[in-house]
């Protein structure tokens, strides 16, 4: 089955939608409230598109490609309602971007800039909601929110813990915890998915607020250091600090796809603890005192040596770590095998 | 792990992460999912609100999956070989197996037979507390679904019989055909982010690399060709077994990477004895651990994020972590600190970077043989894996089990090693809980998960706790024949009457000062899900 996209004749399997089509042929359309893992609702229509003998623009995102579809998506009438879309968006609320953390990063500042939005046509909102930061993890700004739905959508169908909804009508709709409860208040177990997926800054978090821009950070991929499941995530960096964990919004590998738990996005600030150890220590008179490297190796080896040289080598054991990674476990039994003599070599595995 | 082995010839999780999103019919016992693996949990549930699947719920605890339950069996904690036993009852009497398969892919179906014979559903409720007419709703449930997979963790496996467990869960996969397939198979969970690598890796006395044997010399061969030596063929000591050893004088030398006995072994106060008694303790870590408080040295690690290597995780996926900053101090990797030791113990090994290690662990690991660090610089792959065109395994013991065929063990129920008595009568279970890790060396120094569990915490039903004139937020003692610790009251409802449960995270009131050192005879793991205390409240 074929579709025409912009004059370009388009494959596509039952089921696709619109934008499915287009996106995977190199067209783009775009979205704001849609999320490639997350139901389409067509809520925002930033993705209008005009089909030939369609009675009116139709959203993409939303809309299943029909044989023989003839579509174009960037008409005038496309652009002007996109236009108007987006300024409706940016009078809700105050999208103040100088000190917004998702700056650079941010689906609705894209919008405005390359539809050329200097200023909208329609006042902003005058009421002015205290950000919500009273938890250690997220911060709530609700002023920037454009009630895309993603977290809601998010935190039911794809964390499935059902603590998100909506409230409210017109100008009072919102979206948060029921009874408008604050996140610490409620259900919510800070998986961070909403974080993860909210386009625009209403959403961020709160230890790296102030820390980085997007633009000034590195991001380095990594396995997360807690449970078994191997969660893929960014470490993201600035001057030998890890600032925040995050995830890709859109196309992150298996395992995990991007979602993450508490302790995956929320959790890694014990690495620059400042109870790190920062020497070798070894006992005298009873106390741990700093030593150098080289002291320490020494006073192991020779240890170790005397120990092997009177008692034999099953004198001798290891405890390796369930932390460490296979290098270092591989490494620590080929020690305890081929340089001690022993069997004498076990994990956590049991614990 | 050994009783996985036994069943089909390889203890890891059968099927994949992924491939859990596929299943019908879920049998989740033992393992707290959406706490402790947050992630996989993810995958189950939006297979039961957006495909219809069904969950089949065995935990002592009315944990959050239950909400999602189609059927809840709340088994007395001890009570796991009688009531998949009594579902095997239910399946054969009912005619639910699956009788080709047990007819090609597996051996000693009779044996199996006989045994479950007599574990009816009614007997089974005498000794589990699991209605007969749950426990048939369940078999045929588990039985008939087109893709059933069981998922476990370690509620399965830390019990005197926890090898017995496992197996019985194998058994039950066996006869009704629901493995190698996708959306079946028996998958144990992994609680740490590299329990499957360091086993893979041989952190095992009685293995050697890819669970090659110490004590057969054509599998010690390959090594000491490799290694340039001669190896030992004398199986070693688990974690048990070295602290009594320590305990008892024979074990003079302790060196402990990245571990802390301290908090995450049964009965601490033995533990502490014991590590005392060493000649030598050597203590690795990124902290100064309770283990590392009894060290003579102690030699400071570069941590996650500050030095390259992989994991494997869960699914057997091999997967990179990256440096991102540089470790503080004096601190070095861990790799590089046993180079050290080993030359200057005579070794002469030349590793540059933990990329020349894998390519030895490549060389001599044949599940591991075609995964590089290039393959998998975006996306991990699982092992086996054995060359390096090989797309990797999602699915173990699809044509075939790794031992051949499956085999079916015979088990039968017996008490745990410790129950409650007049003296001692609450049951206790341990476990995890979401905020928090393990010993907690990480997570309680980080900021947002200590806001949400800040003290420890006893889960005790509000009809025990009501008897006792204890309310929530009391402060409690809670002891057993090997010491007391002391807690905040819970009182969550989600222990039954009779059962409390303590998470171990906690160093002040280290729950393992209470549980029972007895042990499962094979895998030698600790029985921490039961032992018998008694509660009073702190004046």
């Amino acid at each position: 089955m074929v579709i025409t996209i912009d004059g370009k004749k388009c494959e596509f399997t039952a089921g696709q939608t619109v934008y499915e089509v287009a996106k995977a042929n190199g067209i783009s359309i775009p979205v704001l409230c849609h999320h490639e893992q997350i139901k389409p609702v067509g809520a925002c229509r930033v993705c209008v598109v005009e089909v030939e003998k369609a009675r009116s623009l139709v959203a993409s995102c939303a809309m299943p490609a029909e044989n023989g579809m003839v579509v174009h998506t960037s008409t005038p009438r496309v652009l002007s309602s996109r236009k108007l879309s987006v300024e409706l968006l940016m009078t809700q609320g105050h999208h103040k971007c100088i000190t917004c953390e998702s700056s650079g990063d941010c689906v609705l500042q894209d919008l405005a800039y390359s539809l050329g939005i200097d200023s909208p046509r329609f006042d902003e909102s005058e009421t002015y909601r205290e950000l919500e930061q009273t938890n250690e993890m997220i911060v709530r700004d609700m002023n920037k929110c454009v009630l895309c739905g993603l977290c809601v959508r998010a935190c039911n169908e794809v964390q499935v813990n059902q603590v998100l909804d909506y409230s409210g009508r017109g100008p009072t709709a919102a979206v948060g915890p029921a009874f408008g409860l604050t996140y610490e208040n409620s259900d919510c177990v800070f998986c961070g998915e909403c974080v993860r997926v909210c386009p625009v800054g209403a959403l961020f978090e709160k230890q790296g607020r102030f820390q980085g821009r997007v633009s000034d950070l590195r991001q380095v991929r990594t396995t997360c250091a807690y449970c078994g499941v191997g969660c893929q995530m960014d470490m993201n960096v600035k001057e030998n600090r890890i600032v925040k964990i995050t995830t890709p919004r859109e196309g992150a590998p298996a395992p995990n796809f991007g979602s993450l738990c508490i302790k995956g996005r929320f959790g890694h600030d014990f690495v620059g603890h400042e109870d790190r150890l920062t020497q070798p220590m070894i006992r005298v008179d009873g106390e741990l005192r700093e030593a150098t490297w080289d002291e320490a190796i020494a006073y192991v080896a020779e240890k170790l040596g005397s120990i092997r040289k009177a008692h034999g080598p099953d004198a001798l054991a290891g405890l390796s770590s369930a932390r460490c990674t296979n290098e270092e476990n591989y490494l620590f039994q080929k020690f305890f095998r081929a340089v001690m003599g022993t069997n004498n070599v076990d994990h956590c595995a049991r614990l | 792990m050994a009783g996985l082995a036994t069943a089909f010839g390889s203890g890891a999780m059968t099927n994949s992460i992924t491939d859990l999103g596929e299943s019908d019919c879920y049998l989740i016992t033992g393992t707290n999912t959406t706490e402790n693996h947050p992630v996989i949990a993810t995958f189950i549930k939006r297979a039961l609100t957006q495909r219809d699947a069904k969950l089949i719920l065995a935990d002592p605890r009315n944990i959050e999956l239950g909400k999602f339950a189609t059927i809840w069996l709340r088994q007395r904690p001890g009570t796991d070989v009688a009531w998949i036993n009594g579902m095997m009852n239910v399946i054969i009497d009912e005619g639910l197996l699956n009788e080709t398969f047990v007819a090609e892919r597996t051996e000693n179906f009779q044996a199996l037979k006989a045994t479950v014979e007599k574990y009816t559903p009614e007997y089974v409720e005498k000794i589990s507390g699991i209605p007969a007419d749950n426990l048939k709703k369940a078999a045929r449930l588990y039985a008939k679904s087109g893709a059933s997979a069981i998922v476990y963790a370690m509620g399965i496996t830390q019990h005197i019989n926890g090898t017995d467990n496992v197996k019985s869960l194998a058994n039950l996969a066996m006869l009704t055909g629901q493995i190698g397939r996708p959306g079946t198979g028996v998958n144990p969970l992994r609680g740490q982010n590299n329990v499957q690598g360091a086993c893979d890796m041989a952190c095992l006395p009685g293995n050697l690399p890819a669970y090659k044997k110490v004590t057969e010399a054509a599998d010690r061969k390959p090594f000491e060709d490799a290694w340039g030596v001669s190896l030992p063929d004398k199986v070693g000591l688990t974690i048990p077994k070295i602290i009594d050893a320590a305990a008892g004088g024979a074990l003079k030398a302790l060196y402990v990477m990245g571990e802390n006995p301290m908090m995450s072994d049964p009965d601490v106060r033995h533990v502490e004895k014991a590590l005392k008694n060493l000649d030598l303790l050597i203590v690795q870590d990124i902290f100064l651990t309770e283990t590392g408080n009894l060290a003579h040295v102690v030699l400071p690690t570069a941590g996650w994020g500050e030095k390259e290597g992989t994991y494997t995780n869960t699914e057997r996926r091999v997967q990179r972590i990256r440096k991102a900053v540089d470790a503080p101090g004096d601190a070095r990797p861990d790799w590089e600190i046993i180079t050290l030791l080993a030359n200057r113990l005579g070794a002469n090994w030349q590793y540059a970077s933990a990329q020349d290690i894998y390519e030895e662990v490549r060389k001599v690991t044949v599940s591991y043989t075609g995964i590089t660090y290039d393959r998998i610089e975006k996306q991990g792959i699982q092992w086996p894996c054995p060359n390096t065109e090989h797309p990797g395994t999602p699915i173990l013991h699809s044509a075939a089990f790794t031992r051949g065929k499956g085999l079916f063990s015979v088990c039968e129920h017996i008490d745990p090693a410790e129950l409650p008595d007049n003296e001692y009568p609450l049951l206790l279970t341990t476990g995890r809980i979401l905020y928090q890790y393990h010993t907690a060396t990480m997570s309680r120094r980080s900021k947002g998960l200590v806001s949400r569990t800040p003290q420890a915490f006893v889960e005790i039903h509000p009809d025990d706790a009501g008897k006792l004139g204890i309310a929530h937020g009391d402060k409690i003692e809670v002891s057993s024949r090997r010491g007391s610790i002391e807690v905040y009251a819970e009182l969550n409802g989600r222990c039954d009457k009779g059962v409390v449960f303590i998470p171990f995270h906690y160093s002040e009131a280290a729950v393992n000062r209470l549980t029972n050192a007895a042990i499962d005879p094979v895998a030698n793991i600790p029985e921490y899900k039961v032992s018998a205390v008694k509660i009073r409240k702190v004046a």
